[in-house]
Formats: C-alpha cells, sequence, structure tokens
C-alpha cells in the first residue's frame, strides 16, 4: 500500500476501534452517562451544544492566537537581542529560563489581579508558556551561521548588519520554525489554564470555562464534547504550523525536503 | 582587469618585479601551544599558480587563512601588495560553503550585496551581467535558479568557484577545494581551474595534500613538513602549457611527480626527528 495511505488510514482505523469498543463497553456494563458517556452521547452533544461551544471555541482561539503571535514576534526579537550581545544573552537568559520553569498555574491569579483587562490577563499567562521555545530555538539558530561563511563575509567586508540579515537570521529560520511548532500547542495550554484560574464568566466565556461548568453540572458529554474541540483545535494550529514552515523551508532545508523529492 | 596584468602573456614572470605576496618568518601559535607554522618565508609573484603541498595538520590551511586576513599571525609578517578593497581576494573552502537558502546566482551574487567588486552594486546590471558570466565559466549555464540541493557535490564546488572569481579578484587561495569529490569530477575540476587561470590569470595559492595535483596544476609547489610547518622545499614546475589530459601521461610529468613525491617524504621524514626541535624554536620564539 502507498506509504501516504497506510500512515493516514491505520490510525484512522484504531481510532474507529477503539470508538466502537468503547460504545459496546459502555452499553453493556450500563455505565451511567455522567460517569463515563458513550462516543455516540458525546455526538449527539456536539451536535446539541456544538454553535455555543464553538462560541466559546472562538474565545480561546483568539487569546491562543493572539499570544503565539506576541510569543513569536517577542521570542524572535529576544533573541535577535542576544545575538547582537553575549553581554545581554548571559545576562537575561537565566530570567527567562525562571519564567518558563514557573508554573502558570501559581502565578496566573497573580497576573490576573495585575492585569485588570481579562483578555489581556489571559494573553499575558499565555504568553509566558508559549514564548520560550521560540527564544531558546531561535537563539542557538542565531549561533549556528557556518564558520566558513562567516570567514567568507569577513572577507567580503561584510557589515554587522549583513552578518545579521544575509547569514544568522536565514541560518536561524528552520530553528524558529521549530519553536514555533511546541509554541503553538503550548499557547492553547497556557490559554485554557489561565481560564481555568481567572473562571471568567459572562460574555466572553472560553472553551476552559466551558469544561469547568460542565463538571460542576454533571453534564458529562458535553465535558468530553468540549474536550474534543480542544484536541482537534490543538493538532489544527500545529497542522498549520508544520505546512508554513514547509512552505517556507522548501527549497532548501532538510526538515522539509520530503515533499520537494519526486 | 586581466589586461592591467603585467604578467599577461608570459607564462614566466619576470624575478625583478615585487612580489604580490610576501611572508616574513610567519609563526603561528594556538593557545594550546601548538606550534602550527613556524618560520615560513615566501614570495609569490604576480600571475604565479603556487601549490602548498603537504601532509594534513601542517598548517597550510592555517598559512591560507593568515594570507586572507582571516587569522593573525603570532608572529612574522604577511604583506599583501594590493588595494585592500574587499573582493580583490577569492577564498574557496574545502566545502562549498554555499547559503542554501540562496539559488546559484544568489550565491554568487553574495560578494557584490557585501559591497566587495568595486562598489558594482547587487542591483546593478554589471554585476547581473558579471554573475551569468562566472556561472557560464565554471560551465553552470543554465543552472542560474536552481539550489545548492538540487546540485551534486562537484556542481557545488563549481558554484563555489564562480563566487570566488565573479569580482576578478588579484589573488584566489583555495583551500583543499577538490579533496572530497570523486576522481573523475576532480579531474574535471583540475582542467576547468587551469582554463579559467590561463584565462585571467589571478595569482593562486592552491593548498592541496595530492601530489599529482600540485604537479599538474602549479607553475611552483612549496612542500611544507608537519608540526610545526615549515617550507621544506620550493620546486619550479616547468612543464609545458597549456596542459591537458596528454600532460599527466608525459614522461615529464611522471618524473616531476616521482622528484616531488620524494621530497615531500623527505619532509615527513624530517619532520619527525625535527618536532622536538622545532617545539623548543616555538616555545623560544614565545619568550623571546
Amino acid at each position: 500500500m502507498n506509504p501516504f495511505w497506510l500512515r493516514a488510514l491505520a490510525p484512522a482505523a484504531i481510532g474507529l476501534l477503539f470508538l466502537a469498543l468503547w460504545q459496546v463497553a459502555v452499553r453493556l456494563a450500563a455505565v451511567p452517562v455522567y460517569i463515563l458517556p458513550a462516543p455516540s452521547d458525546i455526538a449527539t452533544s456536539l451536535w446539541v451544544d456544538g454553535p455555543s461551544l464553538l462560541g466559546s471555541l472562538l474565545v480561546t482561539l483568539r487569546i491562543t492566537l493572539a499570544a503565539l503571535a506576541a510569543a513569536a514576534l517577542l521570542g524572535g526579537l529576544i533573541a535577535l537581542g542576544f545575538s547582537l550581545s553575549r553581554v545581554v544573552e548571559v545576562s537575561l537568559f537565566p530570567y527567562a529560563v525562571i519564567l518558563q520553569v514557573t508554573p502558570i498555574v501559581a502565578i496566573a491569579p497573580l497576573i490576573i489581579i495585575w492585569v485588570r483587562t481579562p483578555f489581556l490577563a489571559l494573553l499575558v499567562c499565555a504568553w509566558i508558556v508559549a514564548f520560550f521555545p521560540i527564544v531558546s530555538n531561535t537563539t542557538v539558530g542565531l549561533n549556528s551561521a557556518d564558520r566558513n561563511l562567516l570567514a567568507l563575509f569577513r572577507l567580503y567586508g561584510a557589515s554587522r548588519w549583513q552578518v545579521l540579515w544575509r547569514l544568522r537570521v536565514p541560518t536561524a529560520l528552520p530553528y524558529f520554525f521549530a519553536g514555533l511548532r511546541i509554541s503553538g500547542g503550548l499557547a492553547l495550554i497556557g490559554a485554557v489554564v489561565a481560564e481555568f484560574v481567572a473562571g471568567t464568566g459572562g460574555a466572553e466565556t472560553g472553551l476552559a470555562y466551558r469544561i469547568l461548568e460542565a463538571g460542576y453540572r454533571l453534564a458529562i458529554p458535553r465535558l468530553f464534547a468540549a474536550l474534543f474541540l480542544l484536541s482537534a483545535t490543538g493538532i489544527a494550529i500545529y497542522l498549520v504550523l508544520d505546512q508554513l514552515s514547509r512552505r517556507l523551508l522548501r527549497h532548501w532545508h532538510e526538515s522539509a525536503a520530503s515533499e520537494e523529492e519526486d | 582587469m586581466p589586461g592591467a596584468s603585467p604578467a599577461k602573456g608570459s607564462s614566466e614572470v619576470a624575478a625583478s618585479e615585487a612580489p604580490i605576496l610576501e611572508l616574513r618568518g610567519v609563526e603561528k601559535r594556538f593557545g594550546s601551544g601548538l606550534v602550527a607554522l613556524a618560520g615560513i618565508d615566501l614570495d609569490v609573484a604576480q600571475g604565479e599558480f603556487l601549490s602548498l603541498l603537504g601532509p594534513s595538520g601542517c598548517g597550510k590551511s592555517t598559512l591560507l587563512r593568515i594570507v586572507a586576513g582571516l587569522a593573525a599571525a603570532s608572529a612574522g609578517s604577511c604583506r599583501l601588495r594590493l588595494d585592500g578593497a574587499p573582493g580583490r581576494i577569492g577564498f574557496v573552502f574545502q566545502d562549498p560553503t554555499l547559503m542554501p537558502w540562496s539559488t546559484v546566482a544568489g550565491n554568487v551574487m553574495l560578494p557584490f550585496r557585501l559591497g566587495a567588486g568595486g562598489g558594482a552594486g547587487s542591483g546593478a546590471a554589471g554585476a547581473r551581467e558579471r554573475v551569468r558570466a562566472a556561472i557560464a565559466a565554471v560551465g553552470l549555464a543554465g543552472f542560474e535558479e536552481a539550489y545548492p540541493h538540487q546540485l551534486s557535490g562537484g556542481m557545488r564546488m563549481r558554484v563555489s568557484i564562480a563566487r570566488a572569481l565573479v569580482t576578478d579578484p588579484a589573488l584566489l587561495l583555495l583551500d583543499e577545494p577538490f579533496a572530497a569529490l570523486d576522481e573523475i569530477t576532480r579531474l574535471q575540476l583540475n582542467d576547468d581551474l587551469l582554463r579559467l587561470w590561463e584565462e585571467r590569470r589571478p595569482t593562486v595559492l592552491f593548498v592541496t595534500h595530492s601530489v599529482f595535483e600540485s604537479v599538474y596544476l602549479s607553475t611552483r609547489i612549496a612542500v611544507l613538513s608537519g608540526r610545526p610547518g615549515r617550507i621544506a622545499a620550493d620546486l619550479p614546475v616547468a612543464l609545458a602549457r597549456p596542459r591537458s589530459r596528454a600532460t599527466r601521461m608525459s614522461p615529464d610529468y611522471a618524473a616531476l611527480c616521482e622528484r616531488v613525491s620524494a621530497t615531500l617524504a623527505e619532509a615527513m621524514a624530517g619532520a619527525m626527528g625535527g618536532a622536538m626541535a622545532g617545539a623548543m624554536g616555538g616555545a623560544m620564539g614565545g619568550a623571546a
């Protein structure tokens, strides 16, 4: 069989088998729906609550994407700053690590107190979770320029600026994208965790809050439906970033080369 | 700028002319205490094709980097009679050292983009024409828009040579450029390099560890002994020009190869015995 179809169909078959077993087991054992709903119950809930859940998903997605954009922009700039001065890198990098290893659940309440606008508070939380892989990967990339190419740039009298834009930045691009793919998932997790802590109800209700709410009300099928939407969103973000990276690097980088081969 | 070269038209360079490169007592010691080069004295005349022949690790690449200004000598002087403008020196590394994100044309354009080559500028039609001509000169016409990963190892090396030649350098430095290539490609590139040198007549410093290659290409061979590197012999190569595949079959060529091989073997044997003395000399030089 064509390897592409094998890669697509094999996991799908496993998934279907798993769902079928789940359905049969729940029905046979007559498990109450508030303990473990059958896949059919979840599908029903997804259909019934779909529109309102999608509205909540949009709220969470907005925070996620804004945080990811901020992480890409600020993370890239911080890495550029690090690459321009060794002193700056050595002085500031430990603090980036501290920010990364501090559990977001622990500092989210503080951020929510300090930052008055709920959207902004959630954005900051998600950003803290998402920015580090970009900073750390891009910094490595900016420092990975080929030594002989650096020598050649010197020989031709290149300015610092030219070395940065024509050599270091292109070298760092694949590293940046590798960081971005990790950060995409982290931004979503950060947004969800922040929503859990903030628990903002009202008009701007994110998906995380809907999960909490469904839990309190023992509306377990809805909880699963919301969970399903979150996972699907995470996968979609990853796929989009992966495609973006492949598209931009396809002419030259090994990580995107398999698409080039024909 | 080949017309400006006084050496044009004569393969033997007038001895009275001031050398384009003058090395006097050049030494290189690394922080680890390793003495890579000791007391290198070398004059290179305009238009010469000089091979630096020696075993691996004898410091010949280091010498090339010192000449290019990419490394500093620990002692001694290196004098280049060139105007200081970037682009007067071309450098070819052992690896093609291309930017993988750039096309063949983009890679060859690099010196102009960085402001080398007499301020031709990257946008100028003149620069684009020179890039096209350099790519054609190494036999890659039609591959301008290809990316390095689409090319074979030999073709990548051709791009690297085109980039080094595009600014019409007075001094071309090559650091074992063909060492990683297969024999067939290597012979082909030897011929192409010779042809390009005959056409443009830059001064060439060619680092190699192949006796056959050095004899085939050069007007002169400097044999280096290992650790620390010093010039053990300086041999002229009086083979007829232009050289071709037939040259490789000639008895003169075979005789010269044998002589150079013997000199190299001698130099290496001498270096074994002289390594201690060399290290001592280096240490004393450091104290002075």
